[in-house]
């Protein structure tokens, strides 16, 4: 085993893994993490903490972490390139470890004009396959990027994001190569709505015989009302929501949306289960946890997998 | 080529405060071609300060401001002038401010803000070529640059963000990766993407300030 990871086992195991999400509060109340945290136990067999997503100032990932940990989370420390150069994701990644976090996330990060700072200089020194290669490298030869040695290594599973979605297309698979030689160990995919299209990813990805190489967990999320759906249509960028999914929320009652939505989800996970080549789903329910346990137990997900 | 665009007046304005007397220099190179800071510009910013209330002492265009011997020559003739101003104000590149500070001691307010190389020591404007990093990727990129046209530097993009050949945060930029692929797939040159390119020595750039290796 690479880390202590409760996901690295669960892949170990052969099973489905689930991954899920909290996002953290714009400020200092940790009672939002735990609560959100207290939902997912014993639904995933980890969860991701966001680093300052869409460039929000929020409560840091680590920290954030660290709380969802003392719930009894396995929790997946988000690092973005976005905030921080060399010289601080190293440090952050030994602190990450020496805390006892054991998953981290490497990602360039949503781009600073996005947020609630956008004149905030974007440090940008490493991008997500650089990072990636700096944790590996620290993990597994006890060196850091300079080449200077360390004493105890960084013990982290690690992983990274890809979009099967973004363009141009015909490059995604190679770059998910190189992510995979650069030395991630998982990777989380953005939200799926147009599963044809997923699905014509993974048989890339299966003819290069990178499913082999790493575990792939399909990104899912249901749509709480018509009118996120059409935000994450028109304004997320490198989301691929397809008509037909909103015309499906459009279907039914208004009151019936979030319900179909989960619905919806669920039925995506289905179908996302029998794509070959596939390790698991990462749920992202963002600011509606609570129907997390709902779209696990529907989905035939439990019950989750214990370790001793 | 320098590319300046004017600051807006009342920001001149909020560097002058209560100054009464102030000496506008313009240039005669890149600022005169952006028409920021030639001899129609420098006339037009004469008289929106004395509309503002403010007494101009003088004006001179120099030949080329990024050259500090030429600025000291140029403004010599104006020094009676220039010792009776409060401030000089200079409608140029942010070298040619500097090269002003550098041979006068009278507070110099920039009225432009420098926003591009634009292909430098060249007439190609629409977009930023080289960011002066001191360690060319260019061969590796196909010879479009990723740390002047790529929002992120990535030096293994594209990130998960482009769409239809957009950079993520606006739909007028081009994603420099998607550019960087067609033509490299138009090369027949994908290979050289399938090495991981290590992390830039950045101590070269322009970052590193003041402690730059260049």
């Amino acid at each position: 085993m690479k880390s202590k990871s409760n996901l690295e086992k669960v892949f170990e195991s052969g099973k489905f893994a689930v991954t899920g999400e909290i996002g953290p509060p714009a400020s200092a109340d940790p009672e939002v993490v735990r609560k959100k945290a207290k939902i997912l136990k014993g639904y995933v067999d980890a969860a991701n903490v966001t680093d300052g997503q869409t460039a929000v100032v929020r409560l840091s990932s680590w920290a954030s972490c660290l709380i969802a940990k003392e719930v009894g989370i396995d929790p997946i420390v988000q690092m973005t390139c976005r905030d921080r150069n060399r010289i601080a994701l190293q440090m952050d990644i030994l602190g990450i470890a020496a805390l006892g976090l054991n998953n981290m996330l490497c990602l360039t990060g949503d781009h600073q004009a996005f947020g609630n700072h956008p004149k905030a200089k974007g440090v940008y020194d490493l991008d997500s396959i650089q990072l990636i290669n700096v944790v590996k490298t620290m993990r597994d030869e006890k060196k850091f990027q300079c080449g200077d040695s360390m004493a105890v290594e960084p013990r982290l599973f690690i992983g990274a994001a890809e979009n099967p979605f973004a363009d141009p297309l015909e490059y995604r698979t190679p770059r998910l190569a190189k992510k995979i030689d650069a030395g991630v160990d998982f990777i989380q995919t953005q939200i799926i709505y147009n599963v044809d299209k997923f699905a014509k990813w993974m048989e890339a990805v299966r003819d290069a015989g990178l499913d082999k190489k790493v575990k792939i967990l399909a990104g899912v999320a249901p749509i709480k009302s018509i009118g996120a759906g059409r935000y994450m249509q028109t304004k997320v960028p490198g989301m691929d929501v397809p008509e037909r999914c909103i015309d499906q929320l459009k279907a039914v009652p208004k009151d019936q949306v979030a319900k179909e939505g989960i619905k919806q989800c669920i039925e995506i996970i289905n179908r996302i289960k029998e794509i070959k080549g596939v390790a698991g789903i990462h749920l992202m329910a963002i600011e509606w946890e609570e129907v997390v346990p709902e779209i696990v137990e529907k989905a035939g997900l439990l019950p989750r997998p214990q370790f001793s | 080529m320098l590319i300046t665009k004017q600051k807006p007046l009342e920001q001149i304005l909020g560097y002058i405060g209560n100054e009464k007397s102030i000496f506008i220099v313009g240039c005669k190179g890149c600022a005169e071609g952006c028409h920021t800071g030639g001899e129609k510009e420098v006339a037009e910013m004469k008289l929106k300060l004395e509309q503002a209330g403010k007494k101009v002492s003088g004006t001179a265009l120099i030949d080329f401001m990024c050259n500090d011997g030429q600025v000291r020559l140029m403004l010599q003739p104006h020094e009676t002038e220039i010792l009776a101003s409060d401030s000089l104000l200079v409608l140029c590149c942010g070298v040619g401010v500097q090269a002003t500070s550098s041979v006068v001691d009278k507070m110099v307010h920039p009225g432009c803000n420098t926003v591009s190389l634009g292909g430098r020591h060249a007439e190609w404007r629409e977009a930023e070529r080289c960011m002066e990093c001191g360690d060319c990727v260019l061969d590796y990129t196909g010879g479009i640059c990723p740390v002047a046209r790529c929002s992120k530097f990535l030096m293994n993009g594209p990130c998960g963000g482009s769409v239809n050949g957009k950079c993520e945060i606006s739909k007028d930029i081009p994603c420099a990766w998607q550019l960087i692929i067609d033509r490299l797939t138009k090369l027949g040159r994908l290979d050289k993407m399938q090495t991981i390119v290590a992390p830039k020595d950045w101590s070269v750039s322009l970052t590193a300030g003041a402690a730059s290796k260049r």
